[in-house]
């Protein structure tokens, strides 16, 4: 069978983490962003069920269910929000929803 | 066997940088889920199957539908001008630094750790079921309230603004308007 060491499997949960870490910090598409989360998400819940088949506990399914039920219920509301967004401003970039940032301080 | 989670792996990270990188966004939604089910063979062959079915069920088969039918009522094909000139090299390379600084250091407390190898047994359905109705019943009834709150809130959202919200107040409104000049 197989026999992978833990710090290889939560390297790779790592790792994951970090493509959506900087794709959430890079895109400015809306859409791109809410899949950064999901990529981001999704290898919290890969670190959780490593580290629970790794104790023989089954704490770390259970808490990938919860994982998923946030990330399901935010990914509804999201897309809610983001086609409300297109709209109202006709783009799906996150710069132009900036009505909120103060007009002295944009030049930089 | 350990080839088969290197393998696994391998595609999960390319086919996530290229969903993050990608123009298009049908395409990158589709490497997306290429990547989820390149980890859904992880779970299966680090002993969770139940935990690789509901990724493939509910990530890949639900949440994923719902973004590509988002992306085909806002009809975004081609994206503009100011989205292309943000995936140029100049704009990720601060973003990729720190991304590596933080693996570095993730890595650094990771191999400082005890090996300890241990064979793979598999856990079940059934065990996950009997552990989510015992010590996480509170928690499984909060995220019950959580997505009824998703619903409806998506509901609310997500509804298109009617101008008059029922016939006879439009007859109402008609018949006021009309008046109001004669």
């Amino acid at each position: 069978m197989i026999s992978i060491p833990l710090e290889i499997q939560l390297m790779f949960a790592g790792m994951l983490f970090l493509i959506g870490l900087t794709g959430l910090l890079v895109r400015r598409n809306v859409i791109f962003m809410l899949m950064s989360i999901e990529i981001m998400l999704n290898s919290a819940g890969l670190a959780f069920v490593m580290a629970g088949t790794h104790w023989m506990k089954t704490d770390g399914q259970a808490m990938f269910i919860f994982i998923l039920t946030v990330s399901a219920a935010e990914v509804s509301v999201g897309l809610a929000l983001i086609l409300q967004a297109f709209h109202h401003y006709k783009t799906l970039d996150a710069d132009a929803m900036s009505k909120l940032k103060d007009k002295k301080t944009i030049q930089l | 066997m350990n080839a088969i989670f290197f393998i696994a792996a391998a595609v999960a990270i390319i086919s996530s940088l290229l969903a993050i990188s990608n123009k298009n966004a049908i395409h990158a939604l589709l490497f997306l889920i290429l990547s989820l089910l390149a980890i859904s063979i992880i779970f299966y062959i680090t002993g969770s199957p139940f935990i690789a079915a509901l990724e493939v069920i509910v990530y890949a088969g639900a949440i994923m539908v719902l973004f590509i039918f988002v992306v085909m009522m806002l009809n975004v094909g081609s994206e503009k001008q100011q989205e292309s000139r943000w995936l140029s090299p100049r704009i990720w390379v601060m973003p990729a630094i720190l991304a590596v600084i933080l693996f570095a250091t993730f890595m650094y407390a990771l191999s400082s750790m005890k090996p300890i190898q241990r064979e793979v047994q598999v856990i079940g359905p059934k065990q996950v079921g009997v552990t989510l109705f015992t010590t996480y019943l509170i928690a499984v009834e909060i995220s019950a309230i959580m997505l009824l709150a998703g619903i409806v809130g998506a509901y609310h959202l997500g509804r298109r603004k009617k101008s008059v919200v029922h016939r006879f107040l439009k007859k109402e409104e008609k018949r006021v308007l009309t008046n109001i000049p004669s």
